[in-house]
């Protein structure tokens, strides 16, 4: 009965491996697709609030971004107060005026009319920060504003 | 002289180095939120006439430091403002609005177009509670916008704008654009708020 004989060493071939590099890589592209280098480096907590009748900002080079919240566990000697990040650093109420002017210059004359506000504020933050930014906003003409915030439920998750 | 076959490159290790890429991406990725509440602020010249608006028209919102809700003068809770906005717009209490589906009271608003909603906060309302306020408030012009759409044409709004938007559709745009406008003017947004 040597035609069924018992084979030799009972192992389990080891799994082929080959194609794992090819899974990796189109991980890989998707990510680097996907990936959007931050702008800014935030100092601050922001942590966006939820809404659901969003709308998209659509031209990204076409919108001013405006940060508020509390300094984070780093910028403590900034105080717990929120305060106003522009671009890189901590700002003023006072110094929009100046930031929006900036960000007009950079853009192509045509284009001024469309530029958007952004407002990314930390659900915490109270209005009379956000009251004061909007003022500032109006002065200086900028009245195209949105507010980000996340897609979810208001009533939910907190 | 003997022709040698070049020995294979062992790409054994490629799997490692696209891991590492991979990691990398993986933790410098942050999804960016890019949507939003778009809202638009009123120009700083104050007009010199003053507007005489009927205090029926108005639909008075009131949120104060403690994030309660003060609707019409009434304690309200935020589910239920929605519901409350909703009636204050489709009211038509004048009769010029055929198209509306509300009660009639003539104690409340006239007509879509006339109706104000004026939302006014404290300096300590949390940005939380401001943002869903005026997310309920979007959403209720945007609940009648999208019955009216419904019923003219048989499609909801939200989805007339998505059609408008879309580069591939294939209808007619400039006849869609007139159904947007014609919408917007029968419900027009007029949210004022109170500095």
């Amino acid at each position: 009965m040597s035609k069924f004989k018992k084979k030799k060493g009972g192992e389990i071939p080891a799994v082929n491996t080959a194609a794992l590099p090819d899974i990796v890589f189109m991980l890989l592209f998707f990510f680097m697709v996907a990936t959007v280098m931050r702008q800014n480096t935030l100092m601050i907590e922001n942590n966006l609030p939820f809404a659901d009748q969003v709308e998209k900002l659509d031209k990204k080079d076409l919108v001013m971004y405006i940060y508020a919240g509390k300094p984070s566990a780093n910028y403590k000697q900034y105080g717990t107060e929120a305060k106003i990040q522009l671009n890189d650093k901590f700002a003023d109420v006072r110094d929009i005026a100046a930031f929006i002017a900036a960000e007009r210059a950079s853009k192509r004359e045509e284009l001024i009319p469309f530029l958007t506000t952004a407002l990314k504020v930390d659900s915490d933050a109270n209005m009379g920060l956000i009251g004061d930014i909007k003022q500032e906003l109006r002065k200086v003409n900028a009245l195209k504003i949105n507010y980000t915030t996340k897609k979810g439920s208001v009533f939910g998750r907190n | 002289m003997a022709k040698r076959a070049a020995p294979e490159v062992n790409a054994g290790s490629m799997a490692d180095i696209a891991f590492l890429l991979l990691i990398f991406f993986l933790v410098t990725t942050t999804i960016e939120t890019d949507s939003g509440i778009n809202r638009k602020l009123p120009p700083i010249e104050e007009s010199e006439e003053d507007v005489i608006i009927k205090q029926k028209n108005i639909f008075t919102v009131l949120v104060n430091g403690k994030d309660q809700l003060l609707v019409e003068d009434e304690l309200m809770e935020l589910k239920n403002l929605r519901k409350a906005a909703v009636e204050f717009l489709d009211n038509g209490g004048d009769g010029t609005c055929d198209y509306c589906k509300g009660k009639k009271d003539p104690s409340s608003s006239d007509n879509p177009d006339k109706a104000i909603i004026s939302l006014k906060n404290d300096r300590e309302t949390t940005y939380k509670t401001y943002i869903a306020v005026q997310n309920e408030l979007v959403a209720a012009y945007n609940q009648l916008r999208d019955s009216r759409a419904q019923s003219l044409y048989g499609k909801s709004f939200a989805e007339m704008e998505a059609n408008y938007n879309d580069v591939n559709w294939p209808g007619n745009k400039t006849k869609l654009k007139e159904q947007i406008e014609q919408i917007k003017i029968e419900y027009p947004q007029k949210l004022s708020e109170v500095q």
